[in-house]
């Protein structure tokens, strides 16, 4: 929490512009990841780095700064994520919900809880998601599709996590905070 | 700012999640039931981003181009040598290929052989890779469309080699190009010089696999590829790539087209006076009807 009531101070245009921004950061900081990663880089596994940033930056944001990333935003950028790829719209909105919702319930233990423990409780939501993604696509394609690339998800989004986490907590502590508004 | 009672806000911010999961669902179910319903939402987008696609595209290019060439700097006398080769190779091969033309044009005239009709095509920059974990397509900028973009649907997706796929989805500044390796992807081929006929089948991996191909006639290891006219879907005779072995009586499609690293694309929009057998998928109703016609 800031260390001067924010009530106290001078609620000018200005500082009521810089938090509208501040608040904006995370939604439009993983937006942008999102659109950076659809361009052709060529990378093996490229398409399944988008789903693992976006699992990431949720599960982050939910967890140290829940205001900054509400439920329909939420859903939006799981429909912006379905859009850019070839998912059916609406398929990772409702995963990534079903995520921050089960960050929101946890958040109590997990927010104080070491790096590790952090870190596992996402690889977890993260083969969840994955998993659940890989059913659904599956159910509405009506038919089996190959599970290896959701095993590559997982490994992924918990090999992303760490390196993501640590830029996170500097855009946390700095453009992303409101409250220094 | 909105000002709203504390009970008020704590039930909002409890329903939201169930709120939004509900409409995240409808747009699944809708999206299920109306093809047409996600190809609009993401037409539009694509044709929004294209254009910030393209910015941001550049420089990784430009980027890519400048190490290619100091990279080349090194190799450049070697490379001057190789060239100097492939050339000459190259201009016996042309002799070759320029006799038979004309015999094949003599034998042509004789036979009164009706040539098939040629394609209008158009050249796009690849801007996005919009693949999935089950997919793998791309996005092309498209020039601007003089008529209907709908035209552009079906068209086939070629690079400077083969046959690289097909177009599923078109706007007024993009197309999205459904790759041979998609796991969505069929495309009846014909083998070899006799032409046998068979399925190529993505399966999400780098190779194509062949499926249905005739028992008493397996694929034979290094036989070319190439489109058939079967179904109506794809002109005969365009260059996919060649059969190769990966098991025992598992042949696979090497492609000729580098899909991992597509730049440009040529998509050729073949006039619609084959035989419609398949529906072209993802064509609204109205547009085929007007197809019909024609």
């Amino acid at each position: 929490m800031s260390r001067l009531p924010t009530s106290r101070r001078r609620q000018s245009i200005w500082r009521l512009l810089d938090a509208a921004a501040r608040w904006v950061v995370p939604s439009a900081m993983l937006a942008f990841g999102l659109f950076l990663l659809g361009l052709p880089f060529h990378i093996p596994g490229q398409a399944l780095l988008r789903p693992a940033y976006a699992m990431g930056c949720v599960y982050f944001w939910s967890l140290f700064r829940p205001g900054s990333m509400p439920v329909p935003l939420t859903g939006l950028i799981g429909l912006l994520l379905d859009l850019m790829g070839v998912t059916p719209p609406g398929l990772w909105a409702v995963l990534l919900i079903v995520l921050q919702s089960a960050t929101f319930i946890s958040r109590r233990r997990l927010a104080p809880a070491r790096f590790l423990v952090t870190w596992g409780v996402f690889t977890g939501f993260a083969a969840v998601a994955s998993l659940l993604a890989w059913a659904l696509q599956s159910g509405l394609a009506l038919r089996l599709l190959p599970a290896w690339p959701v095993g590559l998800e997982i490994l992924i989004s918990a090999a992303l996590y760490p390196s993501l986490a640590a830029v996170l907590v500097h855009v946390h502590r700095g453009p992303a905070a409101v409250e220094l508004a | 700012m909105l000002r709203l009672s504390v009970p008020f806000r704590q039930a909002l911010s409890r329903l939201s999640p169930v709120l939004m999961l509900m409409l995240s669902l409808g747009c699944i179910l809708i999206g299920r039931a109306d093809q047409n319903f996600d190809n609009d939402l993401r037409t539009g987008l694509n044709d929004i981003l294209a254009p910030a696609y393209m910015v941001f595209s550049a420089p990784i290019e430009a980027a890519e181009h400048g190490t290619g060439v100091i990279g080349h700097l090194f190799s450049l006398s070697e490379e001057n040598a190789q060239l100097r080769e492939q050339n000459t190779e190259l201009l016996q091969w042309q002799e070759v290929a320029m006799a038979l033309q004309a015999q094949n044009d003599a034998l042509k005239a004789s036979l009164h052989y009706v040539p098939s009709p040629m394609p209008q095509y158009s050249t796009g920059e690849v801007v996005a890779d919009t693949g999935g974990i089950y997919d793998r397509s791309v996005l092309v900028l498209v020039p601007p469309a003089n008529g209907d973009p709908q035209n552009l649907v079906g068209a086939v997706a070629m690079d400077g080699r083969g046959v690289a796929g097909r177009v599923v989805e078109a706007g007024a500044r993009s197309a999205r190009v459904l790759l041979i390796t998609d796991l969505n992807s069929r495309i009846p081929v014909a083998l070899g010089a006799n032409g046998a006929p068979a399925l190529m089948a993505g399966r999400n991996g780098p190779d194509p696999s062949l499926i249905y191909w005739s028992p008493g006639q397996p694929p034979a290891e290094g036989a070319m590829v190439l489109t058939s006219a079967q179904g109506g879907a794809f002109p005969p005779g365009l260059p996919i790539g060649v059969v190769h072995y990966d098991a025992q009586n598992d042949p696979v499609v090497l492609p000729l087209a580098s899909l991992d690293s597509l730049r440009l694309l040529r998509l050729f929009s073949y006039p619609d006076n084959l035989p419609v057998l398949t529906q072209i998928p993802h064509t609204k109703p109205a547009a085929t009807a007007h197809h019909g016609k024609h």
